[in-house]
């Protein structure tokens, strides 16, 4: 685990970069982490964070592909057009979340 | 008199009406268990029926066979879960009240959930080896097969036995070695995951493997379709094809979308140490009907089936529900050759290297290929019908994952 000044702030993050603390989050940390991995945020992928983080607040897991098409109404083809190569491993390190482990 | 009702005669509902017969109060409990389907599938052996090693006639048997006395058994499919008045409806309109009740439904196969599967040769020059007919349909092809692309794939998480797809996939490279045309024969291995399995340690050996045996991998493929011949990815990838064997997605039952009691798959969100079902406190789950990060296993529902005849004691006796599931896994892989590894790990451990059951002993060694490995997974054909099912307890292996004798790299 490492800190890192993030948008201003100090955020500790894991080796790979996700946030240990989501009360760390905010939108401005999100951005710039987006800017790190080359996305520049709009409405439509706030709506995929905003959607995550609800859904996990109420979840307690991070959703799956399946789940944010089903549940939250984002075809899984549009994720992947906003977050390229990787979606839910970008979209979950944006929205602060940590890192989707794929089930054994 | 109280009832203790179990949905599912399979590995899981079959081990759970064994446990509790011996266990429960004969005067105070009736113990019924129900199946839609008469016959039980030993479904680790769908992998040897394609590749002419396993029959059909090997792997199924009449269900009621495994029932102990005193279980009533009941050959009717369960419509809907009636969680609110603690009891079930079935289809033919009958039904059957419970004080406790546990899911042991399974999950299965769905390809119609792939754009195109279906529609584009399902069973023609698309194939699963996740049903009998599956791995039956083809068995009947593959002598036939000349030479050209065959991909091994598989569509979604999460899937019951996850190495299956890379036991095909050596199996698929071993068997058309052995008919001399494999320099005809492209292999492709694609799955959504970014490297050969999920837990680092065993991706690291697989991958390796995968490469010596000149299969080539494409990994992070999230499928989108598939068309003639070819599967198409969302970021517009594509792998051609001669021959597919798929994995599809995997969901659990119907039954749990009908009684709102499932999650986005159809698996039954469940406590993942207690195997007490979220929904409501006389319910119980286990096995792939869960939604737990465990393996979708058959050892894990051995594992899990002795953590939950512990806490259903606890629970009827009103006492605090402390037995605790650890995600205790293991699991053969059969690499093709006569070989085969073998791994064991749990909700917090990476598999390890060192032996298995016995620590330094063996006779099986962990995350290595050896012979010894492909007779244990072969005689566990004899060892589900004839041990694990009868609850017949093996010496050194414990619901509870053991240390001893192994190397741990933390996860
Ligand atoms: C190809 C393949 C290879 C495998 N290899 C291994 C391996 O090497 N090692 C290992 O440990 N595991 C392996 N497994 C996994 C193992 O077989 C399963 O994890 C195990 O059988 C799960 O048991 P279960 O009781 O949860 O489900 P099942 O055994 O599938 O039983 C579920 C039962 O519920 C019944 N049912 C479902 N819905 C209803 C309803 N509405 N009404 C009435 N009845 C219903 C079904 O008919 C079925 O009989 C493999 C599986 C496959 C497919």
């Amino acid at each position: 685990m490492a800190t890192k000044e993030i948008a201003g702030k100090t955020v500790s993050l894991t080796e790979e970069g996700y946030l240990t603390d989501p009360s760390q989050w905010t939108r401005e940390v999100a951005q710039a982490i987006a800017a790190e991995e080359g996305i520049s945020m709009t409405d439509a992928h706030w709506k995929v964070i905003d959607f995550l983080k609800k859904d996990f607040a109420e979840t307690g897991v991070l959703a799956s592909m399946r789940r944010i098409n089903k549940t939250g109404g984002i075809p899984t083809k549009d994720l992947y057009e906003l977050f390229p190569e990787g979606p839910l491993k970008k979209a979950a390190r944006i929205a602060g979340l940590s890192k989707p482990t794929s089930c054994v | 008199m109280k009832k203790i009702l179990i949905i599912g005669a399979g590995t899981a509902g079959t081990m759970m009406a064994v446990h509790l017969s011996r266990k429960l109060n004969h005067k105070e409990w009736a113990i019924t268990i129900l199946d839609k389907d008469e016959n039980h599938y030993y479904q680790p052996g769908y992998l040897f029926i394609p590749f002419g090693i396993y029959t059909k006639k090997d792997v199924i048997r009449k269900g009621a066979k495994y029932i102990p006395a005193g279980v009533e058994y009941l050959l009717a499919e369960v419509e809907q879960i009636i969680a609110e008045q603690n009891k079930i409806k079935l289809k033919d309109g009958r039904e059957i009240a419970y004080d406790l009740l546990i899911i042991a439904t399974g999950n299965n196969i769905h390809p119609e959930e792939t754009q195109g599967m279906v529609e584009n040769g399902w069973r023609k020059d698309i194939f699963d080896i996740y049903t009998a007919d599956g791995a039956d349909a083809l068995s009947k092809i593959i002598p036939d097969f000349r030479g050209g692309k065959v991909a091994i794939h598989v569509a979604e998480m999460p899937i019951k036995c996850p190495v299956a797809p890379l036991e095909i996939a050596f199996l698929t490279d071993w068997y058309f070695t052995k008919k001399r045309i494999r320099k005809d024969v492209q292999i492709d291995f694609v799955t959504p995951l970014a490297g050969a399995f999920s837990k680092p340690a065993t991706a690291k050996v697989m991958g390796h493997l995968l490469q010596e045996r000149g299969i080539n991998m494409v990994v992070d493929f999230g499928t989108e379709r598939v068309e003639q011949g070819k599967l198409v990815s969302y970021d517009k990838r594509t792998v051609e094809y001669d021959l597919l064997i798929t994995t599809p997605t995997n969901m659990g039952d119907e039954l749990m979308a009908r009684s709102g009691l499932g999650d986005d798959l159809n698996y039954v969100p469940t406590d993942k140490h207690t195997l007490q079902a979220k929904a409501k406190d006389n319910i119980f789950a286990l096995g792939d009907a869960t939604n737990l990060p465990s393996s979708k296993a058959g050892s894990v529902v051995h594992f899990q089936s002795e953590i939950l005849m512990g806490n259903i004691l606890n629970y009827i006796q009103g006492k605090e529900l402390k037995e605790s599931f650890d995600g205790h896994s293991n699991c053969f892989i059969e690499s093709g050759y006569g070989k085969a590894f073998l791994i064991d790990f749990n909700y917090e451990l990476d598999p390890v290297e060192g032996t298995y059951p016995l620590p330094f002993f063996g006779p099986f060694s962990l995350l290595r290929e050896t012979r010894l490995n492909h007779i244990g997974k072969l005689s566990m054909k004899f060892v589900y019908w004839n041990i694990l099912l009868k609850g017949i307890p093996i010496p050194g292996i414990s619901a509870k994952m053991g240390r001893a004798g192994k190397i741990i790299f933390e996860a």
